[in-house]
């Protein structure tokens, strides 16, 4: 959890990753990318334990090592931070494709 | 190992040492760190704009990283305790790369290679430039290792290939090289101290050696290859991503095999029509995969295949191919024995795992499934009963599937004969197992050799038959074995009727070049 976590008002979703190989480089990518338009901070953690990332950092979201066929939690806190939650859920719904 | 063979100079590409850098203040040190960072970004956009999809994926993570705060926040902390920003760069890749590597994630450890390479890119962002441009004409590189960034940097066109001491078949930089046709040799076993700059040699890829200093005898030879093979590379380049013509202008279908996950970031799907049989036995090789997993393969194939029809052939075991735990030990005669869909009948729970995964696999994209080993046609007809059973069991489950056409392999002579008489939706004839059974000779037996001869008649015979059924009944016919990798036969497939080929990622090329180059009947 990072340091600012505790006092903030979060939104959160989740969506199940398709790609049969998970959470890999491109995808990785293109999440960091698209969190990164948000002002909102935006973190999201793999199924099953773990601590919640920094959904900008692509060295973070990388590590998570979040696997194929189980959801991907996301959480966001700050003025557009539902538009943030649904984006990033909408992304990995249509399986990273643009 | 990729490509073929080259004659040059050979250029040893030894690493420079780093030179120490002194603090020098922490205004400046960012200042330079930053200006290290926007210049290595700026090499890897110009790189990106150049390069194809693969190399992309590469450079867009790298990319990323450059432009991750996290990433670079402990460098900056560094620089205001007083360290010199590359030595804190350094420290902070070198953990991060000990990170991805430690837990056993084979993914992620082979990121590692890419952060090891964007920690060094950015050190030397700031420097010289490589000798790179200085290059002489057709020169054979040697190095201890190459990292993609120094792959892509340097322009292949006048340069004859490399080796590499270090590096895996499976690194990026492999990758890369086969796909471009490079010609390169990694893990090359060889002393660095025994090349020296300049001095002529053949790299020798498909044999993985490097000549160094060769006789003149030896020298001629791999002349003689080189203008043969370039040639037909050529010919090869120019006709691999259009669909096969024989010179009369008859399209011939030209499909691939696969038989490993890895290969397919190598081999690009436009240069065949799809995929014609998909070994499955390596998904077994760790014990019954599960339902997931098999779908996860399957799912990924299809999105490889970009809409191509993806045969899969259910479990072959058995034969020369035994899995522990599953196939039954023992037989005095295996080739002979409960392999392919005789073993799948006799482990029901096994098949219809598979069954399910397919028929799942099959809500995808356009998925053929094809049974191994069939000799009557209750058989297929069980098999078929087998699939609708599950098919319909997912449906009542709410799970997404579709009914793929379920075809089989004609590799008994038996079934070759009576091949009409199945309720089969397409063939595909395994022509390694009907030639050892026409001809008695088994396989794995090397004295039997010249016996196990493709060309003679009766195996001839058998495939313009099942051609034949095949026509008749309005289904589709393909061969799937060696045969229809091996360019000196094709013009005799051809001569069956056949349209439908389906061969080894590499062989694809040398197929259709050996399809265009049949003799006008």
């Amino acid at each position: 959890m990072t340091d600012m976590a505790r006092d903030l008002d979060w939104i959160v979703g989740n969506a199940v990753i398709r790609d049969p190989t998970g959470l890999h480089a491109r995808p990785a990518v293109k999440l960091t990318r698209l969190a990164k338009t948000f002002e909102a901070a935006i973190e999201i953690r793999a199924e099953g334990g773990g601590d919640w990332v920094n959904a900008k950092s692509p060295n973070a979201v990388m590590k998570l090592k979040a696997g194929a066929g189980l959801p991907l939690h996301i959480r966001a806190a700050g003025d557009d931070a539902r538009s943030a939650v649904d984006a990033l859920m909408a992304l990995v719904q249509r399986d990273f494709h643009d | 190992m990729s490509g073929g063979i080259a004659i040059g100079p050979v250029v040893v590409l030894r690493e420079k040492a780093a030179a120490q850098r002194a603090f020098a203040g922490v205004e400046e040190e960012r200042r330079a760190f930053r200006a290290a960072i926007a210049e290595a970004a700026g090499q890897i956009d110009r790189l990106i704009a150049s390069e194809d999809e693969l190399a992309g994926e590469i450079l867009e993570f790298q990319l990323a990283l450059l432009g991750d705060e996290d990433l670079l926040a402990p460098v900056l902390r560094a620089i205001a305790d007083g360290e010199a920003w590359d030595a804190a760069w350094a420290s902070t890749m070198d953990a991060e790369i000990a990170d991805y590597r430690k837990g056993g994630d084979d993914t992620l450890a082979a990121r590692a290679a890419d952060l090891a390479d964007l920690k060094s890119r950015v050190l030397r962002a700031v420097q010289e430039p490589s000798a790179a441009a200085e290059l002489p004409d057709g020169a054979i590189l040697i190095a201890a290792e190459l990292t993609p960034s120094t792959f892509l940097d340097l322009d292949w066109t006048g340069i004859g290939g490399a080796a590499t001491l270090g590096g895996s078949p499976t690194s990026h930089v492999a990758i890369l090289a086969r796909s471009r046709g490079v010609n390169l040799i990694v893990g090359l076993s060889a002393e660095f101290d025994a090349f020296e700059d300049g001095a002529p040699a053949i790299l020798d890829a498909p044999e993985g050696v490097v000549i160094a200093g060769p006789s003149a005898a030896t020298l001629a030879a791999a002349t003689a290859r080189l203008s043969a093979a370039s040639h037909d590379d050529r010919a090869i380049e120019a006709l691999i991503r259009k669909p096969a013509m024989t010179p009369r202008g008859e399209r011939v279908q030209v499909l691939v095999n696969i038989d490993e996950p890895d290969r397919l970031d190598s081999i690009p799907p436009e240069i065949c029509d799809g995929v014609g049989l998909t070994r499955t036995e390596f998904l077994f090789r760790h014990g019954q995969p599960t339902e997931e997993a098999q779908f996860a393969f399957y799912a990924r194939l299809i999105s490889w295949a970009q809409g191509r029809p993806v045969t899969i052939r259910t479990l072959d075991a058995g034969g020369d191919k035994p899995i522990p735990g599953i196939t039954f030990d023992g037989e005095a005669n295996p080739f002979l024995g409960v392999r392919g869909l005789r073993l799948s009948l006799a482990k029901p729970d096994i098949f219809r795992t598979q069954l399910r995964a397919l028929a799942r696999a099959a809500a995808l994209g356009p998925v053929k499934v094809m049974v191994p080993m069939v000799t009557v046609p209750a058989e297929l007809t069980t098999a078929r009963e087998m699939m609708l059973d599950e098919i319909a069991a997912l449906q009542r489950a709410g799970m997404p599937c579709a009914t793929p056409p379920l075809g089989m392999m004609i590799e008994v002579p038996a079934a070759a004969l009576t091949a009409a008489a199945f309720n089969a939706d397409f063939y595909s004839i395994g022509s390694n197992d009907l030639i050892q059974y026409a001809t008695a000779s088994a396989r794995d037996n090397a004295a039997l050799a010249p016996l196990a001869d493709p060309l003679n008649p009766a195996v001839l015979e058998l495939i313009a038959r099942t051609v034949a059924a095949a026509r008749h009944r309005n289904v589709e016919v393909s061969l799937c074995g060696d045969m229809a990798s091996t360019p000196h036969l094709i013009a005799p497939l051809l001569a069956t009727g056949l349209r439908s080929l389906s061969c080894a990622p590499a062989q694809i090329g040398a197929v259709k070049l050996a399809i265009s180059r049949t003799a006008p009947e």
